[in-house]
C-alpha cells in the first residue's frame, strides 16, 4: 500500500475516532433512566449469590455462559484439528524453575480462592480459569511439553466437563418441570458453585491446551527425543 | 477531565489504532493483533459506559459501582476474543508452515513487499 494512501486512511480513522468519542460521550452524558442494572439488583435476593456480576452470568444470562464454554471447546477442537503441538521450551534454568515452582501452587490457590470469592465479590469460573490457564502457560514457558495437563485423554476429559455439567444441570432442572437452567430457590448457590467450579478446570485446562498449540503428544514418543 | 473521558478516550485510539492496523498491515499476525486492539477498545468503551447504569445503583446506597450486565457481557467477550485470537493464530501457524507464507495476499500479489514473504518450503505430505 502507498504513502497517501496510508496517510487517507489514517486521517479518516481519526475523523472516526472522533466520532466514536463524541457518541461516547452522548451516551455518558444521557440520564441513567430505566436501567438493567436495577432489575438485575431487584432479583438478586433470589439467584442465591451477592455478586450481581455473577448473577448476571451464571443465572439470568446462563444460557450465554453455557454457549461460551462451547465456543471454547470448538476453538480448541479447531487447535486440535490442526496437527500435534510444537515441542516446548528446553527446561528451565535453576532461578526460572525455582521461580514456578512457588508461582504454580500461588496461581493455583488464588484461583480457587476466586471461584469463592465470586459469589459476593468480583472474582468468579472464568477469573478463576484464567489464573489455572496462566498457571499451564508458565509451566510450558519453563519447558513441560505438556504445559503441566494429564494425558490427551483426561484432556479430553476435563475440557468436556464444565459444558457438561452445565448441560446435565439444565437437563436436571428441565426434568424436574421447572425449566431449562431456572435453579429451585434454596438450591441455586450450591447449583451455580458446581457449574463454575467444573467451568473453572475447563477454562483452566482450555487455555493452556490452547497456549501449547496443538493436540498433546503421547509422552512415549517424548522419551525417543528428549 | 475526569475518569470516564480519560477512558473513554483511550477506547477510541484503540479502535482508531486497531482498525488502522488491521486496514494497512500485510502480516497477518500484525492484523489479528490489530483486531484485539478494536476490541479491547470496544471493551474498554462498553465498560466505562456501564458506570452509568451504577450511578443510581450506588445512590439507593447498594455500594455497587456500575452496571452488571454490561460487565458481564464483557467477560463473555474477553473469553470470545481469545477463543477466537488462538484458532487465528494457530491457523496461521499452519499456514506458515504448510506455504511458507505469513501474509493473507496471493503468492503472485505479494511481490512489491518481498520482506513478508519466505523461500517457499517444499511440499509436505499430509
Amino acid at each position: 500500500m502507498n504513502r497517501p494512501a496510508k496517510l487517507m486512511i489514517g486521517l479518516l480513522l481519526c475523523l472516526f475516532a472522533l466520532v466514536l468519542l463524541w457518541v461516547f460521550h452522548a451516551a455518558l452524558m444521557q440520564s441513567p433512566g430505566a436501567r438493567l442494572a436495577d432489575l438485575a439488583m431487584d432479583s438478586l435476593p433470589l439467584s442465591g449469590v451477592k455478586n450481581p456480576v455473577t448473577a448476571v452470568l451464571l443465572s439470568y444470562r446462563a444460557y450465554d455462559t453455557l454457549l461460551e464454554l462451547a465456543v471454547l471447546l470448538a476453538a480448541l477442537l479447531g487447535i486440535w484439528s490442526l496437527g500435534a503441538a510444537t515441542p516446548g521450551f528446553q527446561p528451565a534454568g535453576a532461578a526460572l524453575a525455582a521461580m514456578v515452582s512457588w508461582v504454580v501452587p500461588l496461581l493455583i490457590l488464588t484461583g480457587g480462592y476466586l471461584l469463592w470469592v465470586g459469589g459476593y465479590a468480583p472474582g468468579g469460573a472464568f477469573q478463576a480459569g484464567a489464573l489455572l490457564g496462566s498457571a499451564g502457560v508458565l509451566l510450558r514457558l519453563a519447558g513441560d511439553e505438556r504445559a503441566g495437563l494429564p494425558s490427551e485423554r483426561a484432556q479430553r476429559r476435563l475440557v468436556v466437563a464444565g459444558i457438561a455439567v452445565f448441560a446435565l444441570v439444565g437437563l436436571g432442572t428441565m426434568v424436574a418441570g421447572i425449566g431449562f437452567l431456572t435453579y429451585p430457590p434454596g438450591w441455586s448457590k450450591w447449583l451455580i458453585l458446581l457449574i463454575e467450579t467444573a467451568a473453572t478446570v475447563s477454562i483452566g485446562v482450555t487455555l493452556a491446551a490452547a497456549y501449547a498449540g496443538g493436540k498433546p503428544r503421547s509422552r512415549a514418543s517424548d522419551g525417543a527425543t528428549p | 477531565m475526569n475518569g470516564p473521558t480519560l477512558f473513554g478516550l483511550c477506547g477510541a485510539a484503540l479502535v482508531g489504532l486497531g482498525l488502522y492496523g488491521l486496514i494497512c498491515q500485510p502480516g497477518a499476525l500484525r492484523k489479528i493483533l490489530a483486531f484485539n486492539l478494536i476490541g479491547s477498545g470496544v471493551f474498554l468503551l462498553f465498560g466505562v459506559i456501564a458506570k452509568r447504569g451504577g450511578g443510581a445503583l450506588s445512590a439507593a446506597g447498594l455500594g455497587v459501582d456500575g452496571d452488571p450486565v454490561p460487565q458481564a457481557l464483557i467477560i463473555t467477550g474477553l473469553v470470545v476474543a481469545f477463543a477466537a485470537t488462538s484458532i487465528a493464530v494457530a491457523l496461521l501457524l499452519r499456514l506458515a508452515e504448510i506455504s511458507g507464507r505469513s501474509t493473507l495476499e496471493r503468492a503472485g500479489s505479494g511481490s512489491h513487499s518481498p520482506t513478508h514473504e519466505r523461500a517457499p518450503a517444499p511440499e509436505r505430505a499430509a
